[in-house]
């Protein structure tokens, strides 16, 4: 296999995690409907909730709001905040009007949301019967992304969890690779994988029901995305086995999970190596142009999407960046551990948030570029540290080998900015 | 239930937020789940501001439902007096916090804070986000401000301008200038710009200049009854507001000094022969209450259009909407919900729309040139120039800004002499805008009527009418012919049409 160059004094695996408790400055799980929409082409996703709900939505939907998205708010109203029994039958008059409207739906998601959780509106009850309503056209699931349950990619998590109990079972050995990718990072990633001869491969999510995805005891799954703690434990409960594996970011992290895959299937190695050469090489060209910039810089991670411990990974060992603090909203041992390991030991560790504890922690530490939310980054550019702002990080191609380059511009960026318009870097 | 894709107007406690993060020494508790900061980077990138908003979330999660979110309220009110050191705080609670009936009023008042706590009751289910607005800034007033000695120098207080507010920064400055013209002082400016300091000192004005009825009548009418100032009913947006506001100002305040108004332009720019072509264009106007009322005056009186529409997503204002349609000879369309917009300027055909970050992609999607007049908006609509929409340099902004998306004036008469011109037509798009429309989606022609097929010729023929008219031309040839119980249209029947509707 290759060479994984040894960590640098041990990895931060077990290193002391600072964990608080305060105020949050996270987006909660609806947002994950965002990316979602777009990677499941017959999907609808219904949130029932409140109008800040929809607010949410609408401001984190920039423009997609006008290009007839498939999803919406059911804006609950006093009425049905004064009894529950009509709740059901307000739902099902909503249902009935949108799927008359887009007969093009064939899944329907009912997406909890912190006002619907907290009155108890029963939506795993209400799925149930509205599929029975509307099948075998339509299939109507449940889950919730509201922010007291989910913080920001964890709504893909839930939604992903939601539909692992309803898919087929087959005895077959398969690979299941999960996390809602680009298409066309999805497209290279099943071209890798088909190159190094596994030929029975499905992703979750797939692009339409119609696919013929199962999973089942031969069934061995891995993640492509940091945030999906509840749909590997699902997954485990279906007999599906976990491939541990860093995640495919820069070259590094993609010939990792890659490696991973090949020693479950016992691949050759010469085949992995003519499959991953060329790519690998290429990877390390577009990296090193950008991590000129990059070199020698430090770099802090206010908590967001679970992205950041790989991220962090990536930006010290392949771009030569010293990591000070990396915040997570969860770490989950069985899935970030392969990049702790990786990550070399220095960075405080932090899971949970108290901002304005962090905030101060950020300020005396310095950082030269602190990745952040779009709630705090034009204010800490004002206090004249350099932001990049965290959920481009979810919404652009940052994935395996082509992207690496990529990836790394989009931290070397705001740095070559700030040179460019002669702000002191100070 | 309702089903909503888009709202004009976000929930109540983010109108308070706009007040909050308007003022200054002031501190916003709100109880919330996690996830309602959301509403933070509408502050920090929209309107581009340099500082978190001051407000404190106390970021509940389901662990703490069972347990004591009563008593994380209490931390998150200390933490924040602690930290920041406000004059004052506004205390209330999201629409989830609502559900869990924790009462942040009682809770921060038992705590014995020594500076002013002030508990907002923000109905979530009901109001939305101007309500809040409103509704925080008079609790304030009422809280803050006392009875005190009048000014020395005539002074006015100028009320309803908030973060988030469309053109406010600018408005605020423009109207100011005006009134220090008039020898007017401004003694408080809220709430944007005041502290919780300033407005206690709102009493000793002589009057009030209510520039935002949406986020400041109510404490305007407080203020008129507690302090015995009076307040301004016209909104200066336009020539002939402009000169009506003064004409208040200075039966308010006795001002007798003469203005300059030598940098207003618009009239003379709307005079001029090139601005012929604008006479009788049918305009659809949308928006908040305020800026369409204003609107639908410049539109008429000031630039020659035909006021064919209006509209208000704020039912606070739907009787004065509603009144002025009237005075217009229009239907008045108040609604929240954008797809009956849509659908009203989609039978309408109007030859521009005026109206919000909405209509403006509604336009795009019709093929109908549209320039934004009101909230909600997006960044591109706070700008780094200096664009009011008030007093007479606002009167100048609004007359570039509303020309801008229309063909110019010779444009279209080049338009109309060479249809077919291999390059100048209108597949083309209008040359001010770079020429070259991609044209990849034909734009989504209405269907014909029932019943009415249109002939290959007349199809052809249609086509030669310049595409900003072309809808209307296309409806109106289908009405005439149902009425005439013409089954197929030909060219003939197009013009008969189009005589028949002669402007």
């Amino acid at each position: 296999m290759t060479e994984i160059p040894p960590s640098i004094s041990g990895g931060c695996r077990s290193a002391p995690v600072l964990k608080q408790r305060g105020q949050r400055e996270v987006f909660c799980g609806l947002t994950g409907i965002i990316w979602l929409h777009r990677k499941m082409q017959d999907a609808f996703f219904l949130v029932v909730g409140s109008r800040t709900c929809a607010h949410l939505l609408q401001s984190a939907a920039g423009v997609m709001i006008f290009a007839e998205p498939r999803f919406g708010t059911a804006i609950l109203e006093e009425s049905d905040l004064a009894g529950l029994n009509d709740a059901h039958a307000e739902l099902d008059r909503e249902v009935a009007t949108l799927l008359a409207r887009r007969p093009d739906i064939r899944q329907l998601f009912l997406v909890g949301s912190c006002p619907s959780e907290v009155i108890k509106l029963d939506l795993n009850r209400a799925a149930e019967r509205l599929t029975q309503e509307y099948a075998p056209k339509v299939r109507v699931l449940e889950y919730s992304g509201s922010g007291i349950e989910t913080t920001f990619t964890q709504g893909e998590d839930a939604c992903l969890a939601a539909m692992v109990p309803v898919l087929p079972r087959t005895e077959a050995r398969n690979l299941v690779v999960v996390g809602a990718l680009p298409d066309v990072v999805e497209d290279q990633m099943l071209s890798l994988i088909d190159g190094l001869g596994i030929d029975t491969v499905h992703v979750l999510p797939s692009r339409t029901i119609d696919s013929d995805i199962a999973v089942g005891p031969n069934t061995v799954f891995a993640l492509t995305q940091p945030f999906l703690g509840d749909t590997h434990a699902a997954l485990v409960r279906r007999g599906a086995r976990h491939i541990a594996a860093p995640f495919p970011m820069g070259e590094e992290g993609t010939t990792e999970w890659l490696a991973a895959l090949a020693a479950e299937f016992e691949l050759d190695d010469a085949t992995f190596e003519a499959v991953t050469e060329a790519p690998r090489r290429r990877a390390r060209q577009a990296v090193a142009k950008a991590a000129e910039t990059l070199n020698g810089k430090s770099v802090f991670f206010f908590p967001d999407s679970q992205l950041e411990i790989p991220l962090a990974r990536f930006l010290t060992r392949e771009c030569g960046m010293t990591a000070l603090e990396v915040g997570s909203p969860y770490i989950h041992d069985t899935i970030h551990g392969p990049d702790l390991d990786l990550l070399p030991a220095g960075p405080q560790i932090s899971e949970g948030q108290d901002v304005d504890l962090q905030l101060d922690r950020c300020r005396a530490a310095q950082p030269d570029l602190t990745v952040c939310g779009l709630g705090l980054a034009n204010p800490l550019e004002a206090e004249g540290l350099s932001t990049k702002w965290a959920i481009e990080l979810v919404f652009t191609p940052v994935h395996f080998y082509e992207q690496a380059g990529d990836l790394a511009s989009l931290f070397a960026r705001p740095l070559r900015r700030k040179s460019i318009l002669g702000v002191a870097a100070e | 239930m309702k089903l909503t894709v888009w709202t004009y107007e976000g929930p109540p406690h983010v109108g308070a937020m706009r007040v909050a993060t308007g003022m200054k020494g002031l501190h916003y508790v709100l109880h919330a789940p996690q996830g309602d900061t959301y509403a933070d980077l509408l502050f920090t990138m929209i309107e581009r501001r340099d500082h978190r908003p001051p407000v404190t979330y106390t970021t509940f999660q389901a662990r703490d439902l069972g347990a004591d979110t009563a008593g994380l309220f209490k931390d998150a009110c200390q933490d924040a007096y602690d930290r920041f050191k406000p004059e004052a705080i506004i205390v209330g609670a999201s629409c989830t916090a609502e559900l869990i009936q924790d009462d942040p009023g009682g809770l921060a008042e038992t705590m014995g804070l020594d500076i002013p706590v002030i508990p907002l009751e923000l109905p979530s289910y009901q109001r939305k986000e101007n309500f809040g607005a409103d509704e925080t800034f008079f609790q304030i007033v009422k809280h803050l401000a006392k009875p005190m000695e009048k000014t020395v120098r005539f002074s006015c207080n100028i009320i309803g301008p908030t973060a988030l507010g469309f053109r406010h920064r600018d408005d605020v400055q423009e109207i100011t200038n005006l009134l220090f013209e008039l020898g007017i002082e401004v003694n408080v400016t809220g709430p944007m710009g005041a502290t919780p300091s300033d407005i206690a000192k709102m009493g000793q004005a002589h009057f009030n200049v209510l520039l935002y009825p949406e986020t400041g009548e109510m404490a305007a009418r407080y203020c008129e009854k507690e302090f015995g100032q009076p307040y301004t009913k016209v909104v200066p947006i336009g020539v002939a507001a402009t000169h009506d506001f003064i004409d208040e100002v200075r039966a308010l305040s006795g001002s007798i000094v003469q203005l300059d108004s030598d940098r207003l332009r618009q009239t003379w720019w709307s005079r001029s022969v090139d601005s012929t072509y604008l006479t009788g264009k049918r305009v659809f106007i949308f928006g908040d209450g305020t800026h369409v009322k204003a609107a639908a005056r410049v539109a008429r009186d000031e630039m020659g259009f035909k006021v064919v529409g209006i509209g208000c997503y704020n039912r606070e204002f739907a009787r004065d909407i509603r009144a002025l349609a009237k005075d217009y000879g229009v239907e008045a369309l108040i609604t929240d919900d954008y797809l009956l917009v849509e659908k009203t300027i989609e039978d309408l055909q109007p030859e521009m729309i005026l109206g919000t970050q909405m209509e403006r992609h509604i336009g795009k999607r019709l093929g109908i040139p549209c320039a934004v007049i009101s909230a909600p908006v997006h960044v591109q609509d706070f700008p780094a120039r200096y664009s009011p929409q008030m007093g007479f340099e606002g009167a100048n902004v609004l007359f570039d800004t509303w020309i801008h998306p229309l063909v110019m004036g010779l444009e279209e008469h080049l338009l109309h002499m060479f249809r077919d011109d291999f390059e100048f037509n209108d597949a083309a798009g209008p040359s001010h805008h770079g020429g070259a429309v991609q044209h990849d989606k034909p734009k989504p022609e209405a269907p014909a009527a029932d019943n009415v097929i249109w002939l290959s010729d007349a199809e052809r023929e249609l086509k030669k009418i310049p595409f900003f008219v072309r809808g209307k031309a296309r409806r109106n040839t289908e009405f005439y012919a149902a009425e005439k119980g013409v089954a197929e249209i030909s060219v003939d029947t197009l013009y008969e049409a189009k005589a028949h509707f002669a402007r």
